[in-house]
């Protein structure tokens, strides 16, 4: 059974192979719910936006957010700051190289979608995949009987793909900008971190996937340079100038000949 | 050299002209001749049979000293890119060659790869397929892009 429903500014597409009630899918899309009014910067009213106006102490936040916020200085550290969710806050000092602003939105969904399959499995699901708006977790087996087919999207031509790679329980996480000329600015720097058009990081959780690709998009060019001292993580970038960088175990996901 | 040569593969097919090139790693990227219809672009082609081993132009092919070999010049095109203008090297009518004479300059900036990421990561030129999957990962596409999505089309197939 498939459900899709627009999420966040975004559509979410749930693929649940196994029969279930429909009620699971009710249960999943009202935790959707929920972390949308916990962490939407676009309301006034959501803890998140209370808490960074002072608003909201810290000991009164929702666990969740507490989580949250634990799980993004984790990744703060673990990208050398180039993964900052308060660089949209005003800071007094600026921080170390390659600091650049990031919409911590991805973090968040990152973590709701791993914490929705969580759910689902609980349910007794074992074949599926969620999709939101381009991150994607999978679990188990597609009808073929082997695991999920996934395109990573052509930064300029809509309905075709540059890779496939095949996951069974995992996550594939793409941050991008598919308009040339639309850049990201390092309000470090006032520079725009550029030449980059995509990255796709294929792994075991999509919140860190989702930080990872964020973090690289927004170093540019720079973001290769990190991402060769990572042999652990699993990456293909699309540049500006059509060239596509793999990290050397990204092959092992990959199912197209290339 | 550069370590990362633009790949205008796309581009120049879609100007109509005929493309082979050299990457860094020494692997010829080529493309057919071409028409308005050209088909994606395909990475890994096989270089023209008989093109020499090296784009020096001091290495002479081995089969032929007579060979005619000559280079054009392409018309300064204006695309969406920005300036793209390309010389042709040919060995008889056969393209051995192509070299970017302009580029876009943030194109030309955006190919440079540090020395120290460039070996320890894999290079390979960007492809177009349409192939069958289940499911597609991609930058965040909002609400009303997600109505032109290719995730879109997938899900109106799935949903049953």
């Amino acid at each position: 059974m498939r459900r899709v429903e627009l999420v966040w500014g975004s559509a979410i597409s749930i693929e649940l192979r196994d029969p279930a009630d429909v009620s699971v899918l009710d249960e999943v899309f009202e935790w959707f719910d929920l972390v949308d009014r916990l962490f939407s910067t676009w309301r006034e009213d959501s803890e998140i936006t209370r808490f960074a106006n002072g608003q909201l102490e810290f000991d009164a936040l929702d666990d969740n957010v507490v989580t949250v916020l634990e799980l993004a200085e984790i990744l703060r550290i673990d990208t050398n700051g180039a993964f900052d969710i308060r660089a949209t806050a005003a800071l007094p000092e600026p921080h170390g190289p390659g600091w650049c602003a990031i919409d911590p939105s991805g973090l968040v969904k990152g973590w709701a979608v791993e914490r929705a399959a969580a759910m689902l499995e609980r349910f007794g699901a074992v074949d599926f995949w969620i999709d939101a708006g381009g991150d994607v977790v999978t679990r188990g087996t597609a009808p073929t009987g082997k695991s999920w087919r996934i395109g990573i999207q052509h930064p300029w031509q809509r309905d075709v793909v540059a890779a496939i790679v095949s996951v069974g329980n995992g996550a594939v996480a793409t941050s991008g900008r598919y308009e040339r000329g639309e850049h990201v600015i390092c309000p470090r720097t006032g520079e725009p971190s550029r030449g980059l058009a995509s990255v796709t990081v294929v792994g075991d959780d999509l919140a860190r996937a989702d930080a990872y690709a964020t973090a690289v998009m927004a170093l540019g060019v720079d973001g290769l340079d990190w991402l060769a001292n990572r042999d652990d993580i699993d990456a293909m970038v699309i540049t500006d100038d059509e060239v596509v960088w793999t990290t050397p175990h990204f092959a092992r996901w990959r199912v197209d000949s290339h | 050299m550069r370590r990362a040569v633009p790949t205008l593969v796309a581009t120049l097919a879609g100007l109509g002209l005929l493309a082979g090139f050299r990457t860094s790693t020494g692997q010829a990227v080529a493309a057919g001749p071409t028409s308005a219809t050209v088909p994606p672009p395909t990475a890994g082609a096989t270089p023209p049979a008989g093109a020499p081993p090296s784009e020096s132009s001091s290495t002479a092919p081995s089969t032929t000293a007579a060979g005619a070999r000559r280079t054009v010049d392409g018309s300064d095109i204006t695309n969406r890119y920005g300036d793209v203008q390309v010389r042709v090297t040919l060995q008889d009518s056969k393209i051995i060659d192509v070299q970017a004479l302009a580029l876009p300059n943030d194109r030309e900036r955006s190919a440079e790869i540090s020395d120290y990421a460039g070996p320890r990561l894999r290079q390979e030129a960007l492809r177009a397929q349409s192939a069958n999957i289940d499911l597609l990962s991609g930058a965040t596409y909002t609400s009303e892009s997600y109505q032109q999505s290719l995730q879109s089309a997938l899900d109106k197939a799935g949903v049953r």
